[in-house]
């Protein structure tokens, strides 16, 4: 009798362990490759060229009014560069709006600067041998709030409502896929190729992923912000362009920033 | 010599007299020329060395290589390349599979570790090659590297 | 004027550890634009370093080191040197940048 309950418990200790399976195996035998290949990467971040040149363009007199940006209210007052990363997206009183960073630079650069708002949205995103300054200013102001935890408000009425939107166009399917953004990162374990993707509807996976953008995205050359990020998760899913700077494109950054609250900055982070 | 000749000599220094005496062209950096040969070599090793002015290179235990055994994307891949044997003159980095095989050669001269750590571009999965020049003749190690892609492919 | 170069330079040990990030597109000439032109090859040939004028370590590269290249190597100095890094591309641009070693 003994012989044979052992080996009926050691056959269905084998089958729950499911592990032992050569291909979950093989599987966590790549992730733990893929980490030392993150961890090699290390601290020496390429993004430290964009950072210097946005510290530049930040102090720099340009455009019709050749004013620098440094009265620029990023959300903790005017010039306040350290932290302000954490509040963003927020309301501002000046504009009416709820602005995340980018949007927000843009307004500075037309009210501060003079630049027309087609001028300081023109070219958001660099390319090879195309520097641009809005990806600069953006690794410069996130680097700026290192270390800091996440602490969007969210209470404003029109902060609630971009909130909503934003959770609206998470869960919305549409293109000729009829994906959503839920489709890849509405639940556990999801993986495109040797990818693992966060689930941002669970708040350990939204602060690990919001905290490390702006990042340097080393299959890009270049550094790469939340706008961007969004714009390239439209793409793939073939919907419509995600207008830069758009109420929609702040409302679902409204959506990923708050749900990342209490997550510590650490951007810009360097990515494949 | 009349005054002003003397005053160009003195002013140009050593750098001034090999270009004068045609040994560096004007505009290059000082004493390095670039191995245009060895950069242009396809896939061969020993072709490689070749260019590079050895005859052939052997097996060695000395030389490490670290790095990830995955990349996760192959534009850029970290390597450490350090050589235990004496008399290291040079540390180069060789990818199997590029469309030229030479990526990097470091001269190292004495007083300066033999160690270094770069980041290399894979084409595709390869044997990564470390070559070192020691005491005059070349040695080498090598390891496969995977070379994978994530996300959708952007 | 190409784009200034971060140098670290730090004492590990009885050497200077010197980390250089170099801004350059490293642009290997296999690829091409979206007229199917190819874009052509654009990449740092020569480097060069030195500490307090002396060569520490010389390098020739080919368009395969990675774009914004990384770069560390361990020499002989100490705090208050200074170190000096030179890069020359392929079209003759060339670059210099300096720092301290830390200490």
């Amino acid at each position: 009798m003994r012989p044979n309950r052992t080996i009926a418990a050691a056959l269905l200790l084998a089958a729950g362990l499911g592990a032992g399976s050569p291909g979950a195996q093989e599987k966590s035998k790549a992730i733990q490759e893929i980490e030392k290949y993150r961890a090699a990467l290390g601290d020496d971040n390429p993004a430290e060229l964009w950072e210097s040149r946005g510290e530049d363009l930040w102090k720099a007199k340009r455009g019709p009014k050749n004013a620098s940006l440094e009265a620029c209210d990023l959300g903790l007052g005017p010039g306040v560069v350290k932290g302000a990363y954490t509040v963003l997206p927020k309301y501002f009183e000046d504009s009416g709006k709820v602005e995340d960073l980018e949007s927000r630079l843009v307004t500075c650069m037309v009210t501060l600067q003079g630049f027309t708002p087609e001028q300081a949205k023109k070219d958001p995103f660099g390319g090879p041998g195309k520097k641009v300054p809005m990806d600069a200013l953006v690794a410069y102001v996130a680097a700026q709030s290192r270390g800091m935890k996440m602490n969007v408000a969210g209470t404003h009425p029109k902060e609630v409502e971009a909130y909503e939107m934003g959770r609206k166009i998470f869960f919305y399917h549409g293109g000729p896929h009829d994906f959503a953004c839920e489709t890849c990162h509405g639940a556990d374990d999801k993986r495109i190729r040797l990818q693992d993707l966060p689930n941002l509807t669970k708040t350990s996976d939204a602060q690990r992923a919001y905290t490390t953008w702006p990042a340097y995205r080393v299959s890009q050359g270049e550094v790469r912000s939340m706008q961007w990020r969004l714009n390239d998760c439209f793409r793939q899913q073939r919907f419509p362009e995600l207008e830069f700077a758009s109420p929609a494109s702040i409302a679902l950054t409204m959506f990923l920033a708050k749900n990342a609250n209490g997550g510590v900055m650490n951007a810009p982070a360097i990515k494949r | 010599m009349n005054g002003s000749r003397r005053k160009v000599l003195q002013g140009t220094g050593v750098l001034g007299l090999a270009m004068m005496a045609g040994l560096f062209k004007p505009g290059s950096a000082w004493a390095e020329e670039w191995n245009k040969a060895a950069f242009e070599v396809k896939n061969s090793l020993n072709d490689a060395v070749k260019a590079l002015g050895g005859s052939a290179a052997t097996e060695s235990k000395d030389i490490t290589m670290t790095s990830p055994d995955i990349a996760e994307n192959g534009a850029v891949v970290p390597f450490a390349v350090a050589s235990k044997l004496p008399k290291t003159e040079s540390i180069a980095i060789l990818v199997e599979k590029n469309p030229n095989i030479l990526a990097a050669n470091f001269f190292i001269p004495d007083g300066t570790e033999p160690w270094v750590n770069t980041r290399i571009k894979m084409g595709q999965t390869s044997n990564v090659i470390a070559l070192v020049k020691a005491d005059g003749k070349y040695y080498y190690t090598s390891k496969e590297v995977k070379v994978t892609l994530g996300g959708c492919g952007g | 004027m190409a784009d200034p170069m971060k140098i670290r330079a730090a004492m590990a040990g009885d050497k200077v550890e010197v980390k250089v990030l170099m801004a350059h597109e490293m642009e290997t000439g296999q690829r091409k634009d979206s007229k199917g032109a190819v874009i052509p090859a654009w990449f740092i040939q020569t480097v060069t370093a030195t500490v307090n004028g002396k060569t520490v370590l010389s390098a020739e590269w080919g368009p395969a080191v990675s774009k914004n290249p990384f770069l560390s190597f361990r020499c002989a100095g100490k705090p208050g040197d200074k170190v000096t890094i030179t890069w020359v591309d392929n079209h003759g641009d060339k670059r210099t940048d300096e720092a301290v070693v830390a200490g």
